[in-house]
């Protein structure tokens, strides 16, 4: 039983650390490019990480992948900026120079996220 | 990245849109330039119609540099309208909702006959040889199941996790896996759990599956009823239109319409592109846009817009505006993304929506925990159960859709009353709003004032003064001097010239004119000029200001010389679109900058009990501010040119429109009719969405509160009862389903018409 039971204490710790606690270190960088393609399916954005440079306008492609209508939204809220992404089919998202920071990205209900990391 | 590029060269075909080419030697240019891109196997321009077709496995981008490199502009043709994009949505999601149909029916087509067997008290236990073999059977078949109708769950759940993250998808997973694993761990291995836990809930599985796929499916059905307002806009978009190019009619696409084409509307057509009237007459009705019922008069020198209809004559109009800067397209750009756009109510469940799916796992496994060392025998099979339906109960969809339908719905119906909210703040804000703050000037009244009356002091006659007044004036951008100059060109009055032209704010104006200083303008002017008033000539200005008439003073080097009135008629329903306002318990207060009287007989007339009179331009905030420092939520409206600032300032600044202008940026609203029922339109959708989110909120944070721990089994130590997780699947597959369908009765509101 005390196997068990440390066994369930165990996968609660587990839990909290990779939901919660885990910094995600994934950010994939593509500091020449100026352009990135962002594939939207199985409940996460790929990458969802993204680093660019400061002042710098990019150009985002969004390919939905994914049919339920939850991923159809897409929307970064410091930039005001909201799109319906259509299905398997290039989306192009314009993205002004922005200064140093971190600007979220989500769906709708924020189950896909995803940041751009202006540097 | 290379993704997108192959994506890119399996398009053979691409078509661009050239613009500045204006002669047929533009044609050799532009093929031969594209021709010279490397992959290019042909390029045909079509002069007519300004498009290129270009065949060959090249990036539309390079192609596009080739085009600009010999000078001209080109645009992909491929850019996906609003219509077609809408078109493919409904295509997608017809598929999507007869794919989880198919999926439902895989789920129940196992999970209802296992369940009925349990139901009728066939055994769902392993206790023989035969027994096992055949659970084993149904075992591999609810896999199958699970891989052919629920997927999406599975990976959805793996890739999120991989990715740190968790959702719906998760918790589906793990609640189908656990009761699967354990079943399939019961009949390959009986021994390792007690006789009394050796059950199977394959149903369980199935069903849960087949249910969710169901809840899905309506769900996807009811979405697509949120967003008709904007798919009614789109609607409105022509799809094609006659344009005369070389003397000759023809008939193209509207996304291929340029700038200054001349376009012929038929009766009955739907105005294609902004424009403003070449040759021509016609009535138009705007009423779809901007709900102004009334169709409006158009000829010559008029502005059209697109989606309008034309009613009865044929014109040509010169475009001015297309493609995705027609009033139209901003007013769809617009509408969409204020319904994507979420109010601080939304808050609070965006940040339970992440913490949601971990904090229930941990429920889950401390309910397990609970059960194993607490619960009665078969304690294993009790634990299993519990967590298994705390998985599949907890619903952070409903939460999480709860805002974003209702806001969806709420923007949508504004926008076919004809108001546009900016965002979801400016919704939720405008249902609160306590004090309404109406400028009078174009706000309460049609903002097109007319010279009344012209009182002669001494001994010049009306038209010498109307003339000379309106020479003074014809340098000032003040609505009441643009009466003064209508009237008199409408006179055919000839003008002088001005020397010394001085516009003094809140008093009027001054300037020489013949070697003569004149002054134009209020009491005040005329009292700081030194200009005698006589008892009479005051009793008289103060009985045309009683009449809601604006008196002005005129002075010749410091002598009276007349009292000109003008009037600006009030709206039609201004009356009862204020009583409307009233009637909703907010206080409506007139801001002018006329003179006390004036303020006071038209306040009188459209029912008003509180004004402030003489207030200049920039002291417009400021009275602004004492309002709200009274602690009153404060609703501006205003033309949104002369009161940007107040606008700005107001808790929601309402910019009322002269019909479809609706780049009004210091405005949270846009009315574009011009009539004051749009304001209690806008209130009244706003109180209506607001009250709509709370019903979702509300219900989603009880369902969740009260079903997560009714499944973990807090009722079973004084009940005995224990949910089902078949029940949990159905109960959460409609949560969702019910959040949408409530957002959805939205639709059904009616802005009042008066």
């Amino acid at each position: 039983m005390l196997t068990v039971n440390l066994l369930g204490l165990g996968l609660i710790a587990v839990i909290v650390w990779w939901f919660w606690l885990y910094k995600p270190t994934l950010v994939k960088g593509i500091p020449d490019a100026s352009e990135v393609t962002v594939i939207v399916e199985n409940g996460v954005y790929q990458p969802a990480h993204i680093s660019i440079k400061e002042n710098y306008p990019v150009r985002i492609n969004f390919i939905r992948k994914d049919e339920s209508p939850c991923a159809a939204m897409l929307l970064f809220p410091d930039l005001d900026i909201s799109a319906e992404l259509p299905l398997n089919k290039p989306f192009v998202i314009t993205l002004p120079a922005m200064k140093k920071g971190q600007y979220p990205f989500h769906c709708q209900m924020k189950m896909y996220t995803g940041s751009l990391l202006v540097e | 990245m290379s993704d997108f590029k192959e994506n890119n060269s399996n398009v053979n075909t691409q078509e661009f849109i050239i613009e500045g080419a204006g002669c047929a030697s533009c044609v050799g240019k532009i093929e031969t330039a594209l021709k010279q891109v490397p992959g290019v196997k042909s390029a045909a321009m079509n002069f007519a119609l300004r498009t290129v077709t270009v065949t060959g496995n090249v990036a539309a981008t390079q192609l596009i540099q080739a085009i600009e490199s010999v000078g001209y502009n080109a645009k992909s043709a491929q850019n996906s309208s609003d219509k077609e994009l809408l078109d493919e949505k409904e295509i997608a999601e017809q598929k999507y909702y007869q794919k989880l149909i198919i999926q439902m029916w895989i789920g129940l087509g196992l999970g209802v006959p296992l369940m009925v067997y349990s139901l009728m008290g066939g055994p769902m236990t392993v206790n023989s040889p035969l027994e096992r073999g055949i659970w084993l059977f149904i075992g591999l078949l609810c896999a199958a199941v699970m891989f052919f109708a629920g997927k999406h769950f599975y990976v959805g759940a793996y890739k999120s996790l991989v990715n740190h993250s968790a959702n719906m998808d998760t918790l589906i997973a793990l609640g189908t896996g656990t009761a699967w694993l354990y079943s399939i761990v019961v009949v390959l291995n009986p021994l390792m759990v007690p006789e009394m836990a050796r059950h199977v809930y394959f149903e369980a599985t199935a069903m849960i599956i087949g249910l969710i796929n169901l809840g899905l499916a309506l769900e996807v059905k009811a979405r697509g009823r949120t967003s008709e307002a904007i798919k009614r806009l789109i609607g409105l978009q022509a799809k094609t239109a006659r344009v005369i190019r070389d003397q000759q009619e023809i008939d193209i696409a509207i996304e291929q319409v340029l700038l200054n084409d001349f376009v012929r509307v038929r009766p009955g057509e739907k105005i294609p592109v902004d424009g403003i009237v070449f040759e021509g007459a016609t009535t138009i009705d705007e009423s779809m846009l901007t709900g102004e019922p009334m169709p409006v008069k158009k000829t010559s020198a008029d502005e059209v817009v697109a989606g309008a209809i034309n009613k009865s004559g044929t014109i040509v109009f010169k475009a001015t505006r297309v493609g995705k800067d027609t009033a139209l397209a901003q007013i769809i750009k617009m509408v969409k993304r204020a319904q994507n756009s979420k109010p601080p109510i939304g808050r609070l469940a965006d940040i339970i929506s992440a913490y949601f799916v971990p904090v229930i796992m941990i429920i889950a496994i401390v309910s397990a925990m609970t059960w194993l060392n607490f619960g009665p025998e078969p304690s294993v099979a009790f634990a299993v159960i519990s967590a298994t339906t705390v998985l599949i109960i907890a619903c952070p969809c409903a939460l999480g859709l709860a805002t974003p339908m209702s806001v969806m719905v709420g923007v949508g119906k504004a926008a076919e009353a004809g108001v546009l909210i900016r965002n979801g703040e400016a919704l939720q804000t405008s249902s609160k709003i306590t004090t309404m703050v109406l400028d009078k000037t174009g706000t309460i009244t049609l903002g097109a004032p007319k010279v009344t009356d012209i009182v002669v002091v001494n001994d010049m006659n009306e038209n010498t003064i109307l003339a000379i007044v309106s020479s003074l004036e014809a340098g000032s951008e003040h609505p009441l001097a643009q009466a003064i100059v209508e009237s008199a060109s409408e006179k055919n009055l000839t003008l002088a010239k001005v020397d010394d032209f001085k516009a003094l704010a809140g008093r009027g104006v001054q300037g020489i004119v013949n070697g003569d200083r004149l002054f134009f303008g209020n009491e005040m002017l005329m009292l700081e000029q030194g200009v005698a008033l006589t008892q009479e000539m005051i009793a008289r200005a103060q009985q045309l200001a009683r009449a809601a008439k604006t008196p002005m003073y005129f002075a010749i080097n410091a002598n009276l010389a007349a009292i000109i009135a003008v009037a600006d008629p009030i709206k039609d329903d201004s009356v009862s679109a204020i009583q409307r306002l009233q009637d909703n318990g907010i206080r409506v207060v007139m801001l002018t900058g006329d003179n006390q009287l004036t303020a006071k007989a038209v306040a009188e007339k459209v029912g008003i009990k509180e004004f402030f009179a003489e207030v200049l331009p920039e002291d417009k905030s400021t009275k602004i501010a004492e309002l709200q420092a009274q602690g009153e939520i404060v609703g501006m409206t205003g033309d949104g040119i002369n009161d940007a600032p107040a606008l700005a300032l107001a808790n929601v600044g309402f910019a009322i429109g002269t019909g479809t202008d609706v780049a009004i940026e210091s405005a949270d609203v846009t009315l574009m009719r011009g009539s004051l029922h749009g304001l209690a339109d806008a209130i009244a959708v706003s109180k209506a969405t607001l009250r709509n989110i709370k019903q979702n909120l509300f219900g989603a944070f009880i369902y969740n509160a009260a079903g997560v721990p009714f499944a973990a089994g807090i009722l079973y130590p004084f009940f005995g009862l224990l949910l089902s997780p078949v029940i949990a699947g159905a109960a959460m597959a409609f949560s969702s389903l019910t959040v949408v369908s409530n957002a959805n009765r939205l639709r059904f509101f009616k802005a009042q018409e008066h």
